[in-house]
């Protein structure tokens, strides 16, 4: 009986298998990479609006607090779109011809809601809460980025489980003093917002650690009006987190 | 389930049934905050209150400190005590608040003005100065010419913490020497040239 293969089927064979890891390596890498692409995450995808609301008009140009129109994010787990009615308290004057404000104009003529399309939206078996963050120290920038600085409105973090969690590890990265919660771009050094990894990375890996057990937290300081520097951890403590609690399931999950 | 051939055909309809009741965990058949809805006839998941409801610990009774009135009239004093925790919070109130129309100082030339709105009175004028502590709150919780109401944001606790932070900013442009503690005047009267 003749041979089916030749012998030069060999090299062919090798090379297979010798490929197979790397494509395995390919196809898992591709598979990371789409996950956090943006196209998954939606991060920095702008979404089309009803009106083309600039944060970065009423933030940074005009100086509003974000507690001017999100008046709920102190006191409920939303922190809530606001009413018609507090986009009409300057609108009935400021810009009142305008045709970008039409919607806002009939949805307070008629009584109906604005529709807006929702940029940050957890999964429902995540329950989240403005309220405690706020009240912990964690500032709007830690999760939704230089808001000041979007003419429109995009998604700054991936709202990924892991991105969560880094934080609920390290809480002593991410939490500011009370008077700096709803500020932009003060806390340069700290997990300024979108990507926690760099930090993470730096602090908590080769040349950060130096020992177990005595992690330095390279630059988590915070300026105080007062200009007395408080270190990450003096404000968790101050604050009163309980650190190992934080990553336990029921935390966000019930 | 006689034979293991049994038991492969039960677990393939027990597989088969699990497709029936899939659930999409991520968006679970209930509504958030501000929620669109298809059920509703105004399209709002959020429902009005019905007339006479009252959330348990917020009975906004009609006495004084929610109204800021005595027997028809403004409140000439601030009916809750005034602290320093009070006046701290009126100031953070103020400047969220108050401070785009009628300045972090009072003045009433908020960047808000700057842009086209009506130019409020300056809280420095002597009428409002004799104005009673509850003017301020009745403005707050209804609004007041082309000013809107701020009750959903205030709550009456806030409302009067403003009005005390307010006359500290009056007592501000109208404070003489005399009004300052001995040590403070003598720091002051050093430091001129």
């Amino acid at each position: 009986m003749a041979q089916i293969f030749h012998p030069s089927m060999n090299i062919v064979a090798r090379v297979t298998i010798f490929g197979a890891i790397f494509f395995a390596a390919g196809i898992s890498l591709a598979g990371w990479a789409f996950v956090n692409s943006p196209y998954v995450t939606q991060v920095n995808v702008v979404r089309e609006q009803a009106v083309p609301f600039s944060h970065q008009h009423h933030v940074r140009e005009l100086g509003l607090d974000c507690r001017y129109c999100h008046y709920n994010v102190e006191k409920s787990s939303s922190a809530g779109l606001p009413t018609t009615e507090i986009c009409m308290g300057c609108h009935s004057q400021v810009w009142k011809d305008a045709e970008v404000l039409r919607p806002v104009r009939e949805s307070f003529a008629k009584g109906e809601p604005l529709l807006w399309t929702r940029v940050h939206d957890l999964p429902d078996f995540v329950y989240f809460s403005h309220k405690i963050h706020v009240a912990k120290g964690v500032g709007c920038e830690s999760c939704h980025g230089r808001v000041d600085e979007m003419p429109l409105m995009r998604r700054a973090a991936s709202l990924h489980m892991d991105w969560c969690v880094d934080c609920h590890r390290h809480p002593e990265l991410a939490v500011r003093p009370q008077a700096d919660l709803f500020q932009f771009g003060r806390n340069k050094s700290l997990l300024g917002g979108v990507s926690t990894e760099p930090l993470m990375r730096a602090a908590f890996t080769a040349e950060g650690q130096s020992a177990p057990g005595t992690r330095s937290i390279p630059s988590a300081t915070h300026r105080k009006s007062s200009d007395t520097l408080k270190s990450g951890s003096e404000l968790v403590a101050e604050y009163g987190i309980v650190t190992r609690q934080l990553t336990d399931c029921v935390v966000c999950h019930r | 389930m006689r034979t293991p051939w049994h038991q492969f055909a039960f677990g393939i309809a027990l597989f088969a049934c699990t497709a029936g009741c899939h659930r999409d965990m991520r968006d679970q058949p209930r509504y958030e905050a501000q929620e669109a809805s298809d059920f509703f006839a105004n399209g709002q998941a959020d429902r009005p209150l019905i007339a006479g409801t009252v959330a348990r610990g917020q009975l906004d009774a009609q006495d004084e400190v929610h109204t800021g009135k005595v027997s028809g009239k403004f409140s000439k004093q601030i009916p809750i005590p005034v602290n320093r925790e009070l006046l701290e919070r009126g100031h953070e109130r103020f400047n969220i608040y108050c401070s785009p129309c009628h300045a972090r100082t009072g003045a009433g030339d908020g960047i808000i003005v700057q842009r086209g709105f009506r130019k409020p009175p300056t809280l420095h004028q002597e009428r409002l100065r004799q104005a009673p502590a509850g003017h301020y709150f009745d403005v707050m919780t209804h609004g007041f010419g082309a000013m809107p109401r701020y009750g959903a944001q205030l709550t009456a606790r806030d409302r009067w913490a403003i009005v005390a932070y307010i006359r500290a900013l009056q007592l501000s442009q109208h404070a003489t020497l005399d009004d300052l503690p001995a040590d403070n005047r003598d720091q002051l009267t050093k430091e001129q040239p």
